[in-house]
């Protein structure tokens, strides 16, 4: 059943997706600030992986032990160093920085590691496979990525809405000031939620390693694809991304069996329909 | 009667000067060799295209990075017209800016959907999808693009030599429209509109300002100007490919990088700003990536402590305008026996 | 005779351009209860944010328990003791009624203010503990806003306005709850426009007018003209 196995694999993807989206709309929710450089972190998470891996010789989902830990980290001083100073109530300077920061991460990269097409090698699972029906194949390592969407998805949520740490997110995002007399140094609440994008941001790139070739201008589409998922699913809804997220990949996918230039029309085309028919996404949560 | 004063001083000048240059520009062909003609052209086609950008983005506050997706509808609407229907390249580039209006009319009413950033986003999307729709057209060469005919080329002009003056005069020509018709907005009524949602767009809706249709219409009218630059681009380059058409890093990020250095929402920051950014890029020609990421780092750098770029810079500190663009208003003495 | 818990002297604050706060002198003994009245602009709620470190000061300086905390910020200032119910209330609307107390306890000093504590002198909090914030009623609003001042443990609590938009009844029943909190240790600074309930709360007594210190007296001592007088500037 050729159309049943081109779904799985769309949904599949539809949780990477919604990885790198859920970034994304985290620090959207906590200081309305859309990170345009968002893809490119993602690929230099990826490269990280591959200077560990080169390095310590460890494979791509252990050496997530470190990438990750790393990535928060440079999340956290890029918030605090940089875009700390772009928040306020101007639109134009966290748009702008962070597209002269997408330019030069590119660049950067691509200064530092030229423009090869690099893979990331995980073994023998890469091609594993499980049948769960008649005809119906999955791949262990798509579903290990879905899996670990999921997870991530539920941990944000979890984090957001029960711990001392969420409780903050929201107050901040809710209002500054009167948070700042609540004794939450706002500087500092910015930076952690954007070392958890980051973090997230890891997972992600390293995931994006392992199953694709990446190089270092596949950013933005990355950017883009998050992007479409948050909008598809509708804004402030961590499953709602998860779901927009299947729904891209699975367009996607459907495109691509039609005919393969068309797999990234396919998403668009799905995207700008919904922009045009339901902007609000399909399961926005209300705004309070 | 009360009237407003457009001009200061400084404007005077200005105006003044830039006539000089005008001149001696268009003159170019007779005292330039071939190679500063041709960079010429390049900074005519980036000044307009940055005007064009600052409108938008300065002005109507709409922050667009997909106006890519114009220049290579402008690009792929002249390749057609020449290569399927035989029409004279220079006619093309007229056809274009109409075009492009019209495609901006449902582009607009989609992205107008989003806000701010997500905004910007989704002028993005768009521009991948019209780069994606050029990939799959095989009559104009799909995805590895398309020459201009030999034929259509002649037809231009009769030697090589007249060939590249009518693309500099054309250069220079547009430029000079889309800067004018820049000037005649800001001066107008509508234009004092724009810089009330400049300055601050909730007030200027609370003043009874149609802030939506504004930005409708700006979007709209920055898109024709943009398609028939991209026309003209095109035409240059004799050869057009969905790669470089719809480039992100050459039609979006130098022109916001340009813009930003030379000062947003000021009609004169993309003028300085082109002239920045090309001095530069002879300096350090050989620097590929690097040069880049410099650029990138400049245009941080000035947006964070400098936000009103090097012209902003110099206006504020000197009053200076190098147009008249000022609104002055003059009020007549009471008893000076003017009728009511 | 012990120094004050605050000291105000002579602050000149200013919104750009504009100042709203000329030269203002003020002291507050611990264990003691301030009012600071005035009309709409005089620059109440300016002096209350000044205090909790929400704006610069233009000129002048602030002493907490003998040390200068003019130049500290906001959330550094609820660190030492000092916390402000805000003018409005202003409670966190994405964040549930015990959210809102559990993230007032965020700077965990030490103190009897517990939520148990807390919801003995509120009732009515408890009982709607876990309705989002946006739920209550205006009066059970501003004593969230109280409660969640509280939890931060401060020895210094800054009411603005706490019977903006209330009904007299309210505004009585909560004023009715301030003494419990005197009682614990708590020195207030209370600013009001509604003078007579502000009266009877406090001891010492300010009047701004139009950012200066039009007035300054014990609250028994002081008769109902010379205030009025300074109230309006007549």
């Amino acid at each position: 059943m050729q159309w049943g196995n081109v779904i799985i694999q769309g949904v599949l993807i539809g949780g990477l997706y919604a990885m790198f989206a859920a970034g994304l709309s985290l620090i959207f929710g906590v200081m309305r600030l859309v990170n345009i450089a968002h893809g490119d972190l993602i690929v230099l998470a990826a490269y990280v992986a591959l200077m560990v891996r080169q390095a310590l010789g460890i494979d791509p989902l252990t050496s997530l032990i470190l990438v990750t830990p790393i990535m928060a980290a440079i999340g956290y001083a890029l918030q605090r160093g940089l875009l700390n100073r772009t928040l306020g109530d101007d639109l134009l300077p966290p748009l702008l920085v962070t597209f002269g920061l997408s330019v030069i991460i590119q660049n950067g990269l691509l200064e530092l590691f030229t423009a090869d097409s690099r893979r990331l090698q995980a073994g023998a699972i890469e091609i594993q496979t499980f049948q769960v029906a008649e005809g119906l194949w999955i791949g262990v390592l798509p579903f290990i990525q879905f899996a670990v969407a999921v997870i991530v998805i539920a941990a944000l949520q979890s984090l957001f809405y029960r711990t001392p740490l969420g409780r903050a997110f929201r107050a901040t995002s809710d209002d500054q000031a009167v948070a700042q007399l609540m004794g939450l140094d706002t500087r500092h609440v910015f930076a952690m939620a954007m070392a958890l994008s980051l973090a997230v941001i890891a997972i992600a790139g390293v995931f994006l390693a392992v199953r694709a070739n990446f190089d270092p201008a596949i950013g933005p589409a990355r950017l883009i694809f998050g992007f479409e998922a948050v909008i598809i699913g509708g804004l402030g809804n961590m499953w709602g991304t998860l779901a927009g997220g299947i729904i891209l990949g699975v367009s996607q996918a459907i495109g691509a069996q039609i005919d393969p230039g068309w797999q990234l029309l396919a998403g668009h085309i799905v995207f700008l329909a919904i922009l045009a028919v339901r902007p609000q996404g399909l399961f926005p949560k209300v705004s309070g | 009667m009360s009237r407003v004063q457009h001009a200061t001083r400084s404007s005077q000048i200005g105006v003044a000067l830039i006539a000089v240059a005008l001149v001696v520009l268009a003159l170019a062909p007779f005292w330039a060799e071939r190679s500063t003609l041709r960079l010429l052209a390049e900074i005519f086609t980036f000044v307009a295209l940055a005007s064009l950008w600052n409108l938008l983005a300065g002005y109507a506050g709409l922050v667009s990075v997909g106006q890519q997706a114009f220049v290579g509808l402008g690009g792929y609407f002249l390749f057609a017209l020449v290569v399927l229907l035989d029409v004279h390249p220079v006619a093309a580039i007229f056809f274009a800016g109409p075009v492009g209006a019209l495609v901006a009319i449902p582009v607009a009413a989609l992205v107008f959907r989003l806000r701010g950033a997500y905004f910007a986003i989704g002028t993005w999307v768009v521009a991948e999808v019209f780069r994606l729709l050029a990939s799959q057209v095989s009559v104009l060469g799909g995805g590895s693009g398309i020459s201009l005919p030999a034929g259509a080329v002649i037809a231009m002009a009769a030697s090589r030599q007249m060939r590249e003056f009518e693309i500099y005069w054309l250069a220079l020509a547009l430029t000079v429209l889309v800067l004018a018709a820049m000037v005649a907005l800001l001066r107008s009524r509508h234009g004092l509109a724009l810089t009330a949602i400049r300055d601050n767009e909730l007030a200027a809706q609370s003043n009874g300002i149609d802030v939506w249709r504004i930005k409708f219409v700006v979007y709209v009218l920055t898109a024709f100007g943009t398609t028939m630059i991209g026309a003209l681009i095109f035409l240059t380059k004799l050869r057009i490919s969905p790669e470089t058409a719809f480039s992100v890093n050459d039609w979006t990020a130098f022109v916001i990088f340009i813009t930003v250095i030379g000062g947003i929402g000021r009609i004169e920051g993309p003028i300085i700003g082109t002239i920045v950014f090309f001095v530069l890029r002879q300096a350090l020609a050989d620097l590929g990536s690097f040069y880049m990421l410099m650029m990138g780092a400049v245009a941080i750098v000035v947006m964070l402590w400098a936000p009103k770029g090097l012209w902003g810079l110099i206006a504020e500190r000197f009053g200076w305008q190098a147009l008249p663009l000022q609104r002055h208003l003059l009020l007549v003495p009471k008893d000076s026996g003017a009728r009511s | 005779m012990s120094d004050p818990l605050l000291e105000v002297r002579g602050i000149d604050v200013f919104y750009g351009d504009f100042q709203a706060l000329f030269g203002v002198l003020l002291c507050v003994n611990a264990g003691e209860v301030v009012t600071v009245i005035g009309a709409n602009g005089a620059g109440k709620s300016t002096l209350l944010k000044s205090i909790a470190g929400l704006m610069p000061l233009g000129r002048g300086d602030i002493l907490f328990d003998g040390a200068r905390i003019s130049a500290a910020a906001a959330f550094d200032v609820v660190k030492r003791g000092i916390a402000l119910v805000p003018e409005g209330r202003r409670l966190f609307p994405s964040l549930t009624v015990e959210e809102n107390l559990l993230i007032g306890g965020q700077s965990r000093r030490p103190g009897p203010w517990t939520l148990k504590r807390v919801y003995e002198l509120f009732p009515m909090l408890a009982e709607r503990r876990r309705l989002p914030a946006p739920a209550l009623s205006g009066g059970q609003q501003q004593m969230a806003a109280i409660a969640r001042a509280l939890m931060s443990n401060p020895r210094l609590l800054l009411c603005d306005e706490i019977s903006l938009g209330l009904a007299p009844i309210v505004v009585r029943d909560i004023y009715a709850r301030l003494p419990a909190i005197v009682a614990e240790g708590l020195s207030l600074i209370v600013v009001e426009q509604d003078i007579a309930q502000a009266l009877k709360a406090a001891r010492q007594v300010y009047c701004l007018q139009e950012g200066r210190i039009a007035l300054q007296g014990q609250a028994g001592e002081l008769t109902r003209e010379s205030i009025s007088a300074a109230y309006f500037g007549v």
